[in-house]
């Protein structure tokens, strides 16, 4: 028998074990598929998918961070050609002196390219430039048979293609792609921030028409409070800025990439740490500690975009039982439904701190992919002792109401 | 798979009319209907057990299982295994005979060794390798106070149930690097049709109690369990008495 290791997703429940290799080339990678048992192969990238997908109970995961390089990035057309394991933090690096910048970022950075095929990723800016595979220029897959086919979007093998684009690994094993990338003038956002004191102070700012002048939009809401708090929200939207919008310190090197990572969480956290009242606790310094109306300032990526990249292995707060992270979409015109959802949470024994609501624009050719247009909610439940139950028939309700599709999918 | 709240989808019960065995699986059945295989000897109580777990949802097979004929116990396990994968595996079966016939009499001792340790062991071994081949699972196996300290007046019980107790706290161990997870669970005195007539000591449970505390273990991932917990206590105290003083209690 072969050495197994436990793996989990990065809400670190369910652990399953299988056989994990380490794959330096496309040979590997095909040698590992034909020669894989009964239970089959399914690629592994950063581990940051919250669910199990990159998971495979007693078969083989293929850890592809063992195909991690750059082999050209084109400054002229932006076209970028790597592995399938390279870490969008290496491209986003690589690619910032050329003046390129990743057009789609989730939003943490420690996400593989395979990965962000596989999931079809999406940022806060859906509206304005869809998801990942929108920005595919092609991608070879290896497939079930051991052989690597060359994929496009639009020529021959387009349907594999878009069937692989938030096909969460299962036609195959992503190895190389080419990547399209935008050009900016600086890694720096210009942000406006808004402190809603409601729910429908938060929807009025989206829906007012706003929303359409700013490349970036999404926003925090605190699912702690009720009453004449429901749902009061942080909404924090920008754009990249251009050099003459830097101050003066700034312009020298405006594609400088600020993206430290302040410390990272050791594994000591009890489970029950993240309950109703520190969460609630959360939520109200969350709150209180954004500016009431803010225009105009400047932010590097980390403090607008990846605040959670400031911090290594956030995911241990929530002790060994981990969390369950929740998203869904609602129809545009059923904003009724997202107000009873929140209704909901705040009334039940269950608490969530990370809660985000984006919009989401028109979703691509992908069949599996799962950003269509709407409003994409997100929570974060830690997985509590005392309710499991209650915790699987509110999901189920909320599925049923909001009639959307959920994510992150679990391979059946 | 056991999902992220800790709901297994399917269920194997070794002892298939069990009743604190069946009161797991329906504790588990409360959050959403399982497969169920259970794996008894034909009975009407095994197809009555039937009836009750399909009518909450559950798809129910049942699986000819003797557990005095060692030798059929790896087919049995297997064809457990063949329709899917097992989430939980239940080692439940048990005797607990006549302490007085046990220890007079050779037949009956060897009957209760084997019933309770040897085909808890057999099966045992057939679970791990399936489960060690799946990646994942989660194994119960019902211990007994008794078997921490046996006491005269139920010592070849206890002898079979410390045997038990001791052959999965190891397996415990050799399963954990490959993601299984074994729970062993003490219950002390529990109603049921085993216990029927013997005068109840104290902290007397039910199967549905042991069964609430077990399913919490299992989605816990704990490895060791009292039922009720204040045995726990109780146990570590008695264990460490002098024999002096042990023998003279009124257990």
């Amino acid at each position: 028998m072969p050495e197994s290791t436990s793996l989990r997703g990065w809400g670190r429940t369910a652990p399953t074990s299988a056989k994990v290799l380490l794959p330096r080339s496309p040979d590997d990678v095909s040698a590992a598929i034909k020669t894989a048992g009964p239970r089959g192969v399914i690629a592994r990238g950063l581990g940051r998918s919250y669910g199990d997908p990159a998971q495979n109970a007693g078969g083989t995961v293929l850890d592809m961070t063992g195909l991690a390089t750059i082999h050209s990035i084109d400054a002229e057309s932006g076209l970028v050609d790597l592995d399938a394991g390279v870490s969008l933090d290496t491209l986003m690096r690589a690619a910032l002196p050329h003046g390129l910048w990743v057009p789609v970022l989730p939003g943490t950075r420690q996400v593989t390219i395979g990965g962000a095929i596989g999931a079809d990723i999406h940022g806060k800016n859906h509206h304005t430039k869809g998801s990942f595979g929108n920005h595919v220029r092609s991608l070879d897959l290896i497939t079930a048979d051991g052989s690597v086919r060359t994929l496009t979007p639009d020529g021959p093998g387009s349907e594999l293609f878009w069937a692989t684009v938030g096909g969460m690994g299962l036609t195959g094993v992503v190895v190389r792609a080419t990547v399209a990338l935008h050009r900016t003038e600086s890694a720096y956002f210009v942000v406006d921030t808004d402190r809603t004191a409601d729910l429908d102070e938060l929807m009025g700012l989206l829906t007012d028409g706003s929303d359409d002048t700013y490349g970036y939009s999404a926003a925090w809401f605190d699912t702690t409070t009720t009453g004449a708090q429901l749902g009061r929200a942080v909404l924090t939207r920008g754009s990249l800025a251009t050099v003459d919008q830097l101050p003066a310190k700034l312009r020298s090197d405006p594609l400088k990439f600020e993206a430290p990572q302040l410390l990272s969480f050791p594994d000591v956290f009890p489970n029950g740490l993240a309950n109703r009242h520190t969460l609630r606790a959360f939520s109200e310094l969350w709150y209180r500690k954004a500016p009431k109306r803010q225009r105009g300032s400047v932010q590097n990526i980390t403090a607008f975009y990846q605040v959670l990249d400031l911090f290594g292995n956030w995911n241990r707060v929530y002790g060994s039982r981990g969390f369950l992270q929740y998203q869904f979409v609602v129809p545009f015109g059923e904003e009724p439904t997202f107000r009873r959802i929140v209704e909901k949470i705040a009334a039940s024994p269950h608490a969530s701190g990370l809660n985000v609501l984006k919009r989401f624009g028109a979703g691509n050719r992908a069949p599996l992919s799962f950003p269509q247009p709407g409003w994409t909610i997100t929570v974060d439940f830690p997985v509590a002792r005392a309710c499991t139950s209650c915790a699987r028939s509110s999901t189920s309700w909320w599925s049923a109401q909001a009639a959307g599709s959920t994510w992150p999918r679990s391979r059946g | 798979m056991i999902d992220a709240v800790g709901n297994p989808q399917s269920i194997l019960l070794l002892g298939g009319t069990s009743e604190i065995g069946l009161a797991v699986v329906e504790a588990f059945a409360n959050d959403r209907p399982l497969r169920v295989v259970l794996a008894a000897r034909p009975s009407q109580r095994l197809d009555a057990a039937r009836t009750r777990l399909e009518a909450r949802g559950c798809a129910v097979e049942l699986l000819p299982f003797d557990a005095e004929a060692l030798d059929t116990h790896a087919d049995v396990v297997r064809k457990a295994f063949t329709g899917g994968d097992i989430d939980v595996a239940v080692v439940a079966f048990g005797l607990l005979g006549d302490n007085e016939q046990a220890w007079t009499d050779a037949p009956t001792a060897v009957r209760l060794a084997q019933v309770n340790y040897t085909a808890a062991v057999s099966v045992g071994v057939t679970l791990a390798e399936l489960m060690r081949q799946q990646g994942h699972g989660s194994i119960v196996a019902f211990s007994s106070v008794a078997g921490e300290r046996t006491r005269r007046s139920n010592f070849v019980y206890g002898s079979t149930k410390a045997g038990l107790d001791a052959f999965y706290t190891g397996l415990t161990e050799a399963l954990r690097p490959h993601g299984v997870g074994v729970t062993i669970v003490r219950p002390g005195f529990v109603h049921t049709r085993m216990t029927e007539g013997k005068k109840p000591t104290p902290l007397a449970t039910t199967p549905e109690a042991v069964a609430a505390m077990t399913v919490d273990a299992v989605r816990r991932r704990r490895e060791l369990i009292w039922t009720p917990g204040a045995w726990r206590l109780v146990m570590s105290v008695l264990r460490h008495l002098p024999r002096a003083v042990f023998r003279r209690l009124p257990i």
